[in-house]
């Protein structure tokens, strides 16, 4: 880069960001030291809430990519009316507040919301239940799956799928051997970044789901009700959250430097 | 008993009337009657309400709001131990009762015993939490035991029981007077009985190195005779003991 003042406002305006961006982050590991963080995630409430949330999050993303991906196939592969109004709606959680989010679960799937009674009459109960929390996962997370997956299928080849209809596939048997895994790094990208948001979700499950150990505190619920008697546990587990999200991000990055999705071939 | 004390507090420090702002950090519980106070009496106030050990939490990582008020004593009494809050101030009693959803079966303490009753405690450290395992723990052993076993959500704030309460997620939670009194008729009171009540008072206290001390003073002033106590009574709270 030529040294211009133009030039240095680029990288001056970059460094600021990387700072501001990067410092909470390293602050989680450096304000404490390393031994008591380990001590704290010995903690049984710690355990029980990673392990929940681990538990929690495979859970909703298998409901996730199960749904999502014919779903996300339909929305690349086909032109309707009024598909813009459905793929609108389908990303309209990725913009809501948690807050909101909570309370829509709550009117829909609450005990006095819209199919409050007929679950109740199924016998099914998620409010206070490890089942309410993955319902919420599911909410805030399958948007950003069903749009990178969406992404993906649409860079399919079409001349790829038409020819292994001409060699005589069926349509299913094409989106199974064909458009999934030349959409494979794509779908995979997807899977990432909603586990990511599906981890650090947070005001929709206390307001849905609630807070109890070992079925419905998350990690991050379990930060919230730490912060306040035990710092150093609420740190540990942010710390485990931060490294287990950097990871996911890095992957997703990884991924897309794979070729067929038609990123970098250079 | 409870009347409001009118024009003792020489009539509003107007040395704080200089434009700005003071900032409250209290306790969820006290949000419908600050918000009146500050409206009425025109205090130009940033107010944040939030669990009063989230607050103090936040105060001790270096946050300073101006007045700190607490649904305890004992959270501001601890700030001011380790010289982050002047020496705190009762202003305010409240009344811990069973909230329920009206028309609840439920009509003592007794019946929040009973299997299969859903139960919202307030989560430990957090005041409403804390007053309610005093409570719970006044009982004979089996009767505790059974009420701690119906708890189905620990929550960070008194806000966050009365929602659950409200929206049928659980029977019946353990909140204040106050919270029913604010309900505006979605939540109902189940009285705990006088020998079981817990000695819920309120402390407030200025921030040390908060930005407007006298904003601060002032605010204070009010709460103990003057718009903030006539507020404080309207809203169900009691006078301070003493």
């Amino acid at each position: 880069m030529r040294r211009t003042l133009f030039g240095f406002a680029l990288v001056a305006s970059l460094t600021v960001a990387l700072l501001f961006l990067i410092l909470p982050v390293v602050a989680i590991f450096t304000n404490t030291d390393p031994g008591s963080l380990l001590d704290s995630l010995g903690r049984e409430s710690s355990r029980e809430a990673l392990w929940l949330s681990l538990r929690t999050t495979l859970a909703a993303l298998a409901v996730i990519v199960v749904v999502g991906t014919p779903a996300a196939y339909l929305l690349a592969t086909r032109e309707f009316r009024g598909k813009a109004l459905v793929t609108t709606a389908i990303e309209l959680p990725l913009v809501l507040p948690p807050a909101v989010a909570g309370i829509g679960l709550l009117a829909a799937f609450g005990p006095k919301g819209i199919f409050g009674s007929a679950l109740e009459g199924a016998g099914i109960e998620l409010v206070l239940q490890t089942a309410g929390v993955i319902v919420a996962l599911i909410f805030v997370a399958a948007p950003f799956y069903l749009r990178q997956a969406q992404a993906a299928f649409a860079a399919v080849d079409p001349s790829l799928l038409a020819a292994a209809r001409t060699l005589g596939a069926s349509e299913a048997r094409a989106f199974a051997r064909v458009a999934i895994p030349c959409a494979g790094p794509g779908i995979s990208a997807g899977i990432a970044l909603s586990w990511g948001r599906a981890l650090g979700e947070f005001g929709a499950t206390l307001m849905f789901a609630g807070s109890f150990q070992g079925i419905t505190q998350t990690a991050p619920l379990a930060i919230f009700a730490t912060f306040s008697t035990d710092f150093p546990a609420a740190l540990a587990l942010s710390a485990v959250l931060v490294a287990f999200s950097g990871a996911l991000l890095l992957s997703v990055k990884l991924l897309a430097s794979v070729p067929l999705l038609g990123g970098a071939q250079a | 008993m409870a009347i409001a004390v009118a024009g003792c507090g020489s009539s509003s420090d107007d040395s704080s009337g200089s434009g700005g702002q003071v900032i409250v950090s209290a306790a969820s519980s006290l949000e419908p009657a600050f918000t009146a106070y500050a409206d009425e009496a025109g205090i130009d106030a940033k107010q944040s309400f939030a669990g009063s050990d989230d607050l103090a939490a936040q105060i001790r990582q270096g946050v300073r709001p101006d007045v700190y008020a607490a649904a305890d004593v004992s959270l501001p009494a601890g700030l001011h131990a380790d010289g982050l809050v002047a020496k705190p101030v009762p202003f305010a009693t409240n009344t811990l009762v069973v909230g329920v959803s009206p028309g609840s079966a439920i009509s003592s303490l007794g019946d929040l015993a009973a299997p299969g009753t859903k139960i919202a405690i307030g989560d430990v450290g957090v005041p409403a939490g804390d007053y309610a395992r005093e409570v719970i723990a006044r009982l004979p052993a089996a009767e505790s035991a059974a009420i701690l076993g119906n708890v189905r959500s620990k929550e960070p704030d008194v806000s966050g029981i009365a929602g659950k309460i409200t929206q049928g997620a659980v029977d019946a939670g353990f909140v204040y007077i106050t919270d029913v009194r604010a309900s505006g008729g979605a939540l109902e009171a189940v009285p705990i009985p006088p020998r079981l009540q817990p000695q819920v008072t309120y402390g407030v206290a200025v921030v040390n190195d908060g930005p407007d001390p006298a904003g601060a003073k002032a605010f204070i002033a009010g709460l103990l005779h003057g718009d903030g106590a006539g507020a404080l009574r309207a809203a169900g709270f009691g006078p301070p003991p003493g």
